[in-house]
C-alpha cells in the first residue's frame, strides 16, 4: 500500500511539476518548477530501486542543468518576460497533437503484454554498475567522456565573446 | 512488487507529451530546451522501468539511462551557449524572430 501512495504522490508532483513548466507564463518560475519536475522524477527512481540513477538525477539535472538553464534566463532577460506571450500561434494544435500521441501511446502500453519476470535486484547493484561500465561498455563510456568534452569545448567557443 | 509496469510507463508517456507540448508552443528558446529536458527524463524513466522490471539482474537499462545523462548534460551546454550567442547578436531568444537564413 505505501508504496502506490509514494508512487501516486510522485507522480503527481512529477506531472503537475512538467505542466507548469510548458504553461507558465513566467520562463523563470518555469525554470523552477523544472527543479521540482526533476525531484518528482528522483523520486520515481528511488521507487524503481536504483538509488544510484536517482542521486546521479539530483546531482546533474538539478545541480547543473537546471541551474545553468536559471544562469541563462537570467543573461538574457533585457525583455522581462512577464508581459511577453510565451506561447505561439500554434499551441492549441501543438496541444491535440501531444493529446493524440498520448492516446497512442496509452493504448500501445495496454494492449502490449509485458514479458515481466518476478525477480530482485542484486545486493550491490553500484558495484555491479561499476562493473559494467568499465568493462563490457568501456568503449561506449569512453565515446560519451569524449563527446562531453567536445560539447563542452564546443560550448565555449560558441559563447564567448568575439572580439 | 506491487505496483504494475504500466503505471509507470503511462506516467513516462504523459511526462514525454507534456514535453512535447512545451518543445512545439514555447516561442522562448530556452522554454523550448526546458521541453527537451522533460522528454529526456520520460525517456529515463522507461529506461528504469524496462530494466526494473524486465532485467534486474545484468544492469543494462542503467547503463543506458546514464548514457542518456551524459548526452542530457552536452546537449544542454551546446543548446545554451548558441542560445547566448544568438541573443548577443540579435537581442532576442524568440525563435521566430531568429530567422537569419530566410533574408
Amino acid at each position: 500500500m505505501v508504496p502506490i501512495i509514494i508512487f501516486g504522490l510522485s507522480s503527481l508532483v512529477t506531472l503537475g511539476a512538467a505542466l507548469a513548466v510548458v504553461t507558465n507564463k513566467n520562463i523563470l518560475h518555469s525554470a523552477f518548477y523544472l527543479v521540482l519536475a526533476f525531484v518528482g522524477v528522483a523520486s520515481i527512481y528511488v521507487l524503481l530501486e536504483a538509488p544510484f540513477i536517482a542521486v546521479v538525477q539530483v546531482m546533474i539535472y538539478i545541480g547543473a542543468i537546471a541551474i545553468l538553464i536559471v544562469f541563462a534566463i537570467m543573461l538574457t532577460r533585457r525583455i522581462l518576460s512577464e508581459d511577453l506571450i510565451q506561447r505561439n500561434s500554434q499551441w492549441i494544435l501543438s496541444a491535440m497533437g501531444a493529446m493524440g500521441l498520448f492516446l497512442v501511446l496509452g493504448w500501445i502500453v495496454y494492449s502490449v503484454k509485458w514479458p515481466v519476470v518476478q525477480q530482485a535486484v542484486p545486493e550491490d547493484t553500484i558495484t555491479i554498475l561499476g562493473q559494467e561500465l568499465l568493462g563490457t561498455y568501456v568503449v561506449p563510456f569512453e565515446i560519451a567522456s569524449v563527446l562531453l568534452l567536445a560539447a563542452l569545448v564546443g560550448s565555449i567557443i560558441i559563447g564567448r565573446e568575439r572580439e | 512488487m506491487t505496483i504494475p509496469i504500466n503505471w509507470y510507463l503511462l506516467v513516462a508517456a504523459a511526462l514525454f507529451c507534456i514535453g512535447l507540448y512545451g518543445v512545439l508552443s514555447r516561442r522562448n528558446a530556452i522554454g523550448i530546451l526546458m521541453g527537451i529536458e522533460l522528454m529526456l527524463n520520460a525517456v529515463n524513466i522507461n529506461l528504469i522501468t524496462f530494466w526494473r522490471y524486465m532485467d534486474p539482474v545484468r544492469l543494462t537499462g542503467q547503463v543506458f539511462a546514464i548514457f542518456v545523462f551524459t548526452v542530457a548534460a552536452a546537449e544542454v551546454a551546446v543548446g545554451l551557449a548558441l542560445v547566448i550567442a544568438i541573443y548577443r547578436n540579435r537581442a532576442t531568444v524568440i525563435v521566430e524572430k531568429i530567422d537569419l537564413l530566410k533574408e
